[in-house]
């Protein structure tokens, strides 16, 4: 069965239709990478997958679970799949490890001691366990997305969703974050991930999808599609990234 | 014109304990405002259009209204019309409580929207249901946001008690009025009056100056 699958999928915000009967399958395992201009509907597109958007028509299925399934459903597709936003939206009021701890206590009924071991495991795998006790605001960006994936990942997810995850970094802090989420890919965990890093799309994508107008007009091999850009109009947007 | 200290001395056990009944209606009040303040407020910024539209009203006619008439409805025209007796304190605490709650709901409304809205993102997206999102994200640092208004309130509404010396409940003033008609001395009374006024709202400042240092805004 597919991680996701996306059938005629139509979201509209008012007479604005975002996502164009987009049709969609993600297999487990693979690290699909959506680029695209702004408005293109690709942000959209992955808060669709765990409901923090409703979509008008068609259906999401994340592991075989409806996103249109009510409240239950819904509750267990976002138990599986973790998210990272692009202004890491830490708790505040939480430190780095309280942060990680919040889900699998509140979400998942986690023991504390339990839960704190599991953070303080998943932190050191970010390579923030010595930044365990400060407060986000006492982090760099770069430090608080990591910490941020260490969040999402607290939760045990089957699939990561992260919504341009570096884009609110700073150049030298985005490698860090990078690093993370190529030490994921390599131990098989599905990931959607939208960004404008085309480096990463190529090293770590397993697939590449090119979004415009709400609709999937590319998607395939990286390493292809990067390479040798089947449209002009991907050609062009290729220019403008890099 | 010779300030007696004397007049003082003798007024001042009626005087603490209007003071105290102040301080007990300010409470009590302000407990019940605080409490439907949040309730309406959350109606207001998250509930159904129905009742956020009865929340409106009630905000609406609130401040819409001096907090006298608000009194004195309560203590001389509800009687007539739902015909249960209210004794003055009673109807002092109640007034109290439904006029702070109406400028506090909007309080609320202002902070828990003024939360970014990735944070009740992020809350959403690891399975938690609203309710908790709330509970546990959202409110505790809305709450941080509202103290210093919050604050600004249980002053006014401290103060505020000082007006129901008109439906004769003893408090502060009131006594400071009744001690006074007897004795004239005016100076004397007043000044003590405003004092232990000041020194009331003095100590809830500092009270609040501390909850504001261990829980500042984020």
């Amino acid at each position: 069965m597919s991680m996701v699958e996306f059938k005629q999928v139509v979201k509209s915000f008012g007479p604005l239709t975002v996502l164009d009967k987009v049709d969609l399958s993600i297999e487990p395992g693979e690290v699909v990478v959506i680029i695209g201009p702004s408005g293109s509907g690709k942000s959209t597109l992955l808060r669709c997958i765990n409901a923090l958007e409703t979509i008008q028509d068609g259906d999401i299925l994340v592991d075989g679970r409806s996103v249109r399934g009510g409240k239950e459903e819904i509750h267990q597709i976002r138990l599986e799949a973790g998210m990272v936003f692009q202004q890491f939206n830490l708790f505040p009021q939480m430190t780095a490890l309280e942060n990680v701890m919040f889900g699998p206590i509140n979400a998942r009924g986690m023991k504390k001691a339990e839960a704190r071991e599991l953070a303080l495991k998943i932190l050191t795998k970010v390579g923030l366990e010595t930044k365990a006790g400060h407060s986000p605001a006492q982090l760099s960006g770069g430090q608080q997305q990591r910490v941020a994936i260490a969040r999402a990942l607290a939760i045990r997810p089957a699939l990561m969703l992260f919504d341009e995850p570096t884009s609110a970094l700073d150049p030298e802090l985005r490698h860090e974050v990078l690093k993370v989420m190529r030490d994921l890919a390599a131990e098989n965990m599905t990931m959607v991930v939208v960004t404008h890093e085309i480096e990463f799309a190529r090293q770590v994508g397993s697939r590449l999808i090119f979004m415009e107008g709400g609709k999937i007009v590319h998607d395939g091999n990286p390493v292809e599609l990067l390479g040798n850009p089947p449209s002009s109009r991907l050609k062009d947007f290729l220019q403008h990234v890099h | 014109m010779d300030f007696q200290w004397s007049v003082i001395w003798e007024a001042l056990p009626n005087l603490l304990q209007g003071a105290r009944l102040t301080i007990l209606i300010a409470a009590v009040g302000l407990a019940g405002g605080l409490t439907l303040g949040a309730l309406a407020g959350m109606v207001r910024t998250y509930g159904p259009n129905s009742l956020d539209w009865l929340a409106r009203g009630y905000i609406l006619l609130i401040r819409g209204t001096p907090l006298v008439v608000q009194v004195m409805f309560i203590y001389f025209a509800l009687p007539i019309l739902a015909g249960v007796r209210i004794d003055g304190l009673t109807a002092a605490i109640l007034s109290i409580i439904i006029n702070s709650g109406a400028y506090v709901a909007e309080i609320v409304r202002g902070s828990l929207l003024s939360i970014p809205k990735g944070l009740q993102e992020a809350g959403l997206a690891m399975g938690l249901p609203f309710s908790k999102v709330l509970r546990l994200i959202i409110g505790p640092l809305a709450f941080r946001r509202m103290i210093p208004a919050l604050g600004n309130q249980c002053i006014t509404s401290l103060k505020d008690t000082s007006l129901f010396i008109v439906i004769g409940v003893g408090e502060l003033t009131r006594q400071g009025q009744e001690i006074m008609a007897e004795n004239y001395r005016a100076v004397e009374i007043w000044t003590a009056v405003a004092v232990i006024y000041l020194l009331i709202l003095t100590a809830m400042a500092y009270g609040l100056k501390y909850i504001e240092k261990r829980m500042p805004i984020l």
